[in-house]
């Protein structure tokens, strides 16, 4: 008993820490709050889906910045794509990035979008590492019997 | 994009039950909800479904408008869906092909499904956009990401349509023009903003409301 409860006040801990990062924001609290135990992989499916979606687009980004004449338009609907998954989801700092991203585009501006195109690949590699422990912490918890959700 | 949940054309959706008008089912609300983003559509969809709602989520105005028969080659087979049971429609703002703007006008010029209820979410607060939303007869507008607090606000429209009242005032009174702001709003915004302490007290208003977010908007 008093190990899962170790555990429970360790995964309150990083989650909370990854607010105070910036990492994750109120929607990912959200999200949190629509999972009960009907639904209890809501989250893991969802952040997965973004995953997968963030892969993709962040290969048509690298590829868009790869041309010898930059396609800003086509640029600029991919990260406004990526903007948007992240902010469900919550993925505050990636957001963020995005948004800088966007100005980049609008200006036309090779070197703004290739900087921004690696803040937004190391900061979507930070929470994904993030999210990835957070989800393994919660499934010890679950796999010795204890719960996860408020 | 994808083909999770979503019709292909020409074939209708395997689950049909959510447009059929039988006795058990026509009090379930049924909302249609169309986004090309399947994150959004996995959260719209959840939170839809936490409110007890029937849930049939699109990747495109075209779905959408095939759904419900919109397109024009289905018109003249228009007997195939009476019946259809759609009680709420929201849509994106931005897909490709075509908008949610778009596909509010062509609904609302429809027999059909011009006194269903449509709703309009969008990333971006652009005023003329949203205002030119709501001329259009939108019944409101959700800045994303949506949360629950904004879809609880939508029950007022998720009623049957024996149950739901008349239309609403065209002249756009009702409104949908109070803003809540969050706590990081600078003084300088127009005069037609009312700020509020959180808007985690959906209690205050009570009348269909845009949000609008003055922070993270590019």
């Amino acid at each position: 008993m008093d190990g899962i409860v170790e555990l429970q006040r360790q995964l309150i801990d990083y989650t909370a820490s990854l607010f105070h990062e910036g990492f994750l924001d109120e929607q990912f609290n959200q999200l949190q709050q629509l999972e009960d135990e009907n639904n209890p992989g809501f989250v893991v499916e969802v952040v997965t889906l973004f995953f997968e979606d963030a892969d993709r687009l962040l290969n048509e980004l690298t590829k868009a910045l790869g041309q010898p004449s930059v396609d800003f338009k086509s640029l600029d609907a991919h990260v406004h794509q990526l903007k948007g998954s992240s902010s469900s989801i919550g993925a505050h700092r990636i957001h963020r990035v995005c948004i800088s991203f966007r100005n980049s585009c609008e200006e036309q501006n090779v070197e703004g979008c290739l900087k921004n195109l690696q803040q937004v690949k190391h900061e979507y590699s930070l929470v994904k590492d993030r999210l990835e422990t957070l989800f393994r912490m919660e499934q010890q918890i679950l796999n010795a019997g204890g719960s996860v959700r408020r | 994009m994808d083909s999770n949940g979503v019709v292909s054309w020409p074939r209708m959706p395997e689950n049909m039950d959510a447009f059929a008008l039988s006795p058990e089912q026509s009090q379930e609300v049924h909302v249609l909800a169309v986004d090309d983003s399947l994150v959004d559509r996995k959260v719209i969809e959840r939170l839809l479904k936490v409110l007890a709602c029937k849930v049939t989520a699109v990747d495109s105005g075209l779905r959408a408008l095939q759904l419900l028969g919109l397109l024009d080659e289905q018109k003249m087979a228009s007997e195939t869906f009476v019946g259809l049971k759609v009680d709420l429609i929201i849509t994106d703002y931005c897909m490709p092909g075509m908008t949610g703007y778009e596909l509010l006008k062509k609904i609302k010029e429809s027999s059909t499904f011009k006194e269903t209820p449509v709703v309009i979410m969008s990333s971006e607060n652009v005023l003329p956009r949203i205002d030119r939303c709501l001329e259009e007869g939108a019944e409101d507008f959700i800045v994303k990401p949506v949360k629950l607090s904004d879809v609880k606000r939508l029950k007022d429209y998720m009623t049957t349509k024996e149950v739901r009242g008349e239309s609403q005032d065209r002249e756009g009174n009702n409104y949908k023009r109070k803003l809540l702001d969050t706590s990081d709003v600078s003084p300088s915004s127009p005069p037609s903003i009312s700020s509020s302490t959180l808007p985690s007290s959906p209690s205050v208003i009570d009348s269909p409301i845009r949000r609008l977010k003055m922070t993270s908007t590019d």
